[in-house]
Formats: C-alpha cells, sequence, structure tokens
C-alpha cells in the first residue's frame, strides 16, 4: 500500500513540475514549487516506513520547515522586486 | 484488532493518495492562478491530514509515531500560511481574482 501513496506522490510531483515550467506568472512557480516541498515531506515519511529506514523522518522534518522558509523568502523577494514595475500581470 | 488497525491505516493511505492526485492534476489543469491555488492548497491539508495518521496507525506506540505527529504539526500550520502569503503577493502585486471567462462562456454559447 506504501507503494500506491508512493506512486501518488511521484505523479504529483511531475504535475507540479510541469506547471512550475509552464506557469505563466512567478506566483504560480511559487505555488507549485512549495506543491513540490510539501509533497516532498509526504513522500520522505512514506519512504521512512516503505524501506524501513526511520532517520528518514527527521530529512521530512527538516524538509517541511526548510519548504516553508524557502517559500517565505522567495515571496517577500518578489514583493520587493516588484514594487518598482506598474504592470505585473502577463495572461 | 490488528486486522481493523490494518484496514483503517489502508483507506486513510488509499484515501490521501487520492487527494495528493487530485491535486496534482488541479494544479495542472485549472485555468486561473487563484483556482490553482484552492486546488493545491486545500488537497495539500487533506493529502497530509490523511497519510500521516496513516503511517503512524502502522507506526504503533514509538518515537516514529512522535515525529510523525511533529511533521504533522509543522506542515498543518506551515501550509496554510504559505498559501496565505502567496495569496496576499499576488493580490498586493494587482493580479485580480476574475471569473473564467471561456469555460462558462463556451457551455452557454456552443448549446
Amino acid at each position: 500500500m506504501y507503494y500506491g501513496v508512493a506512486f501518488a506522490i511521484f505523479v504529483t510531483m511531475g504535475l507540479a513540475m510541469v506547471r512550475a515550467l509552464l506557469g505563466p506568472t512567478v506566483y504560480d512557480r511559487v505555488l507549485a514549487v512549495n506543491t513540490f516541498g510539501t509533497k516532498t515531506a509526504l513522500l520522505l515519511a512514506v519512504i521512512a516506513f516503505l524501506y524501513g529506514r526511520q532517520d528518514f523522518l527527521d530529512l521530512a522534518l527538516a524538509y517541511a520547515l526548510i519548504n516553508f522558509i524557502g517559500v517565505l523568502a522567495v515571496l517577500r523577494f518578489f514583493q520587493n522586486h516588484q514594487t518598482d514595475k506598474t504592470n505585473t500581470r502577463e495572461e | 484488532m490488528a486486522g481493523v488497525i490494518d484496514g483503517l491505516s489502508w483507506i486513510l493511505l488509499s484515501v490521501g493518495g487520492m487527494f495528493v492526485f487530485i491535486g496534482g492534476v488541479g494544479t495542472l489543469r485549472l485555468p486561473n492562478f487563484y483556482t490553482r491555488m484552492h486546488a493545491a492548497s486545500l488537497t495539500d491539508s487533506m493529502a497530509t491530514l490523511l497519510i500521516l495518521p496513516g503511517i503512524m496507525l502502522q507506526a504503533g506506540w514509538s518515537l516514529a509515531t512522535i515525529k510523525l505527529l511533529a511533521i504533522l504539526v509543522f506542515l498543518l500550520l506551515t501550509g496554510p500560511t504559505a498559501s496565505y502569503a502567496l495569496a496576499n503577493a499576488a493580490l498586493l502585486s494587482g493580479m485580480k481574482p476574475e471569473e473564467s471567462r471561456q469555460t462558462v462562456g463556451d457551455k452557454t454559447s456552443a448549446s
């Protein structure tokens, strides 16, 4: 049963990566990367029990925290970066 | 008793995997940034809430359960916060939430 969940998470990470490559705006890309990071933490937790190596849970914990900090840092960067431009929409 | 716990964790894991997959498809295929964020953030929280307790039931009472609980708490705290920050940044940058025109309009004009 772990294989099914791991497969679903892998497929979703692939779809999120496609959205990160396609995404018309920068926020689409940040959203896709955020999804990717959350799914990485879930996948590490599943893999820890799939292969019986419980050290991976610490890695999943670290990934969950680093992902959050990373998304906030990227958002802050783009918020400061885009204040001087008038039009940021591209559709 | 072990069979019941196994079955419950199997159900939780498969439904969680389904939510993960639905979130991925929604992230890829929905027409608009806000709709995509809706699909991604909601299914993120739901899949976390389903998959990690499913693994917890397999782990039993051990240190792994406590680590899984910590991961669950952190993901549940940070996921909606990141979604809020993302939506706020997008709104502040001038991206307006609007209805998708082509899906509704095509259906009515084609019939």
